[in-house]
């Protein structure tokens, strides 16, 4: 699989197993928004730990949730390396989406928000 | 001197962009890029065969050329469709411009193009396709 994704309560963790180009948003977005609507989800967290490349598909895809739940919810990244780092400051992608560690980190800081 | 070329022609699926990025990436190891070089160069070369698959070709099909050549501590990259073409290549050129803002396109594409390559030129023809050239010096920050 390309991605897993774990839905708790109205948190969603989607792990990422393959580099987020064009081929992979178009595929996972879809299945994201569909989940949002018929899950009440409003958390999403975005794993980067296991890959090492995302261009601007990946900032298209993340941007895009990020209106879907605006107002409502969240979103971060975590696990992200030194090359997708860049791809998040150069598109200022890091100023609306909050970037952790871990998942247990961000699923904490969430939880946390919501109280 | 360092000179080197390769030649790779695939069909413009989606599915081939990763390929393309990689097989570009592997040839330029020669030059004994840093990670960043190689990061950056892998982005450009996603971007544009991305371009190639969503604007040029509009999902349909059609044949992507890649042409990649070496020449001392410099990779020049041409990535080249024979689509629709741009009609406006300035106003593509724009940071956060789209033509296709309904498939989710950021309109960064050109934008990383040129923050992570030295070089980039645009060529584009109505009904003919287009063509990125760009450049990259390896090794800048060791020379």
């Amino acid at each position: 699989m390309d991605y897993i994704y774990m839905i708790t309560e109205d948190r969603m963790i989607i792990s990422l197993n393959a580099d987020l180009d064009h081929h992979l948003a178009d595929e996972i977005r879809e299945v994201i928004d569909k989940i949002i609507d018929e899950r009440g989800v409003k958390y999403i967290i975005f794993d980067f730990s296991k890959i090492s490349f995302m261009d601007s598909a990946g900032i298209g895809l993340i941007m895009g949730r990020y209106k879907k739940i605006r107002g409502i919810g969240k979103i971060a990244v975590v696990g992200v390396n030194p090359s997708i780092e860049r791809i998040l400051q150069i598109s200022g992608l890091h100023k609306i989406v909050k970037e952790y560690p871990d998942v247990a980190q961000a699923a904490k800081k969430m939880q946390e928000a919501k109280v | 001197m360092v000179k080197n070329k390769m030649h790779l022609e695939f069909d413009s699926k989606s599915e081939n962009e990763s390929f393309a990025r990689v097989a570009v990436a592997a040839f330029c190891t020669r030059l004994d890029p840093t990670i960043e070089e190689i990061a950056d160069i892998k982005t450009a070369v996603s971007e544009a065969v991305t371009n190639c698959v969503v604007h040029g070709y509009e999902g349909k099909e059609g044949t992507i050329t890649i042409e990649c050549s070496i020449q001392d501590d410099w990779v020049t990259v041409l990535v080249h469709d024979d689509g629709v073409g741009i009609e406006n290549i300035n106003k593509a050129m724009e940071p956060l411009y789209t033509s296709k803002p309904e498939l989710e396109r950021s309109g960064m594409g050109f934008s990383f193009m040129e923050a992570f390559m030295d070089e980039l030129e645009v060529d584009s023809k109505i009904g003919y396709g287009t063509t990125v050239i760009m450049k990259k010096r390896i090794g800048v920050i060791n020379k």
